[in-house]
């Protein structure tokens, strides 16, 4: 079968607009074990995308995958009509600095404090900045996921829910056009899952970022995607948006739905 | 390529096994398979380095800061295995030049084989064992918690960051320690000699390096520039190709001093060949 071309979506208007994110029959095994099985999907631009699925359905890989961490056995993954396969690591870099990623653990530099976090890719890639406006930035950043007064703390004196924060904080560092998260509500009080929640809404409406969010949580789901899809056993099982979901009656939809 | 390779060196290529026969059972090439596996990634894993680190942006920050890891951290301890080596090799020295009638050489001895022979290879140990040892666990540690993912997707490359500063600062700093280590043998090895009988330091160093050319003692002192790469090298690939939680940072670690250790002894069977051809 012919990989399917989502790189461009035509708008009702016929003009057509470049994908933020197109992963295109991408194909993943570990071991023997497949993984994922010829899955494609598209993120829009300023839209947010939802993956769900059961735990070991490689909706994570899938998210590794759009940031270059992992090449995928078969398959095409596009940022902003740019394909990732072939390229050398600073390339691939480049294409890198327009994205964000939010580590399901946060991935915090444990020797480094909380400043200097979030300050990482800005010392690497704003030399223009001064020590002032990096320092200006930063407070910035991190006043905008919640946090004030915890710049010289270490991650290891951070709450989880706060060491997200952070990890988000260093993500936005750049500006990037698509935000990724990972798992970003597990691990999190009911509370704390609504203020990320928030802050991604927040995010999407002030900044028009494109996200894609990894999620066992259908409730966060719901509120911060504009459209959900489904994983199983290394297939899409459905994509649409919640109302789609809840209207479905394929089984594992119900379940899950059920379940959630 | 470049993805492979990645994806390899993050220890996230699907692995096959392909040291099984075709029954099942395991193949008795596997061990050769294993080692050619491992010099082949060892060799993928260098090039990238290799490629970072003679491309610019240079990370002279994290050189530096590597250089006082390596170099001054290591500074105390190298100096106490080269003052222990000066005893230990006065004393077998003088016993076994006394047996030969061979007293006058004592200095001579003690120069050659403290420059020549013990200095560069202790210190390479010593190294291999402390920088070694704490590259590889450093590393993994950053591995295991994904720290190198998220410098990774920080659209910085992490061996550019990491793994060529440490090497370079290995390459850099070993034959500074080897001096160090030389120089304190020298001066207990006389101290031992001067105890039994009396030899001013002054007579004792005219009548070590006389005759000496620095052809016979810079190669020696120089190569511990290559053990450097070794053990750079070795501890940077098994740190950032571990996984496998706490247990994978230990076996980092002791990897990373195993084989560093190892392959140091061995490259000095190389380079004192190489030496005794090129510097007669």
């Amino acid at each position: 079968m012919m990989p399917r071309e989502i790189s461009q979506e035509s708008t009702e208007t016929g003009q057509v607009n470049t994908l933020a994110v197109a992963i295109e029959q991408v194909h993943q095994s570990f071991g023997g074990h497949r993984v994922l099985d010829g899955v494609s999907l598209s993120v829009a631009s300023g839209k947010t995308l939802a993956v769900l699925g059961r735990s070991g359905t490689g909706k994570s890989v899938l998210l590794r995958m759009v940031i270059g961490l992992q090449k995928p056995d078969a398959g095409r993954v596009r940022i902003l009509g740019q394909d990732l396969s072939g390229l050398t690591l600073d390339k691939l870099g480049e294409i890198r600095k327009t994205m964000g990623f939010l580590f399901q653990h946060a991935a915090l530099y444990d020797s480094l404090t909380v400043e200097d976090n979030v300050g990482f890719p800005l010392d690497h890639h704003r030399k223009d900045m001064t020590a002032a406006e990096r320092r200006e930035r930063v407070h910035t950043l991190l006043t905008e996921v919640g946090i004030v007064g915890s710049l010289h703390k270490m991650p290891s004196e951070l709450s989880g829910g706060m060491q997200k924060r952070v990890g988000l904080a260093r993500a936005l560092a750049l500006n990037p056009g698509i935000l990724l998260l990972d798992e970003p509500t597990a691990g999190l009080d009911p509370i704390g899952s609504g203020e990320i929640d928030e802050l991604v809404l927040k995010l999407k409406e002030e900044r028009h970022m494109s996200s894609i969010v990894v999620t066992h949580d259908m409730h966060s789901a719901k509120t911060i995607a504009d459209r959900l899809v489904l994983l199983d056993q290394g297939h899409v099982v459905i994509e649409g948006t919640f109302d789609d979901l809840k209207g479905s009656d394929n089984e594992f939809v119900r379940l899950f739905l059920k379940q959630s | 390529m470049s993805g492979i390779v990645a994806a390899k060196v993050s220890g996230l290529a699907t692995k096959r096994d392909t040291s099984r026969t075709a029954s099942g059972s395991v193949s008795p090439l596997r061990p050769v398979m294993i080692a050619l596996e491992w010099f082949g990634n060892l060799g993928i894993f260098f090039w990238q380095v290799l490629r970072a680190g003679v491309t610019p942006p240079y990370e002279w920050r994290e050189l530096i800061r590597q250089m006082d890891e390596v170099g001054a951290r290591s500074l105390s301890l190298v100096v106490m295995a080269g003052a222990a080596i000066g005893v230990v090799v006065s004393l077998e020295a003088r016993y076994s030049l006394a047996h030969f009638g061979a007293k006058s050489l004592f200095p001579a001895t003690l120069v050659y084989s403290v420059i020549e022979i013990m200095g560069p290879i202790i210190t390479g140990l010593v190294v291999s064992g402390r920088v070694g040892a704490g590259i590889g666990a450093e590393l993994a540690s950053m591995k295991v918690t994904e720290q190198i993912d998220a410098i990774e997707v920080s659209a910085v490359n992490p061996y550019r960051l990491l793994a060529a500063p440490r090497i370079l600062a290995c390459i850099v700093m070993l034959p500074l320690l080897t001096l160090a280590a030389d120089a304190a043998a020298l001066l207990t090895g006389w101290a031992t000699q001067a105890m039994v009988e009396p030899l001013s330091f002054h007579q004792f160093i005219n009548d070590g390096f006389y005759g000496a050319t620095l052809n016979a003692f810079l190669p020696p002192t120089f190569k511990t520039a290559v053990y450097g790469l070794i053990i750079g090298t070795i501890a940077c690939f098994h740190g950032m190709r571990t996984r496998g939680g706490a247990a994978g940072v230990g076996r980092a670690a002791t990897n990373s001093v195993v084989l560093g250790s190892l392959f140091v002894i061995l490259a000095d069977v190389v380079l004192v060949k190489f030496i005794l051809a090129v510097f007669p």
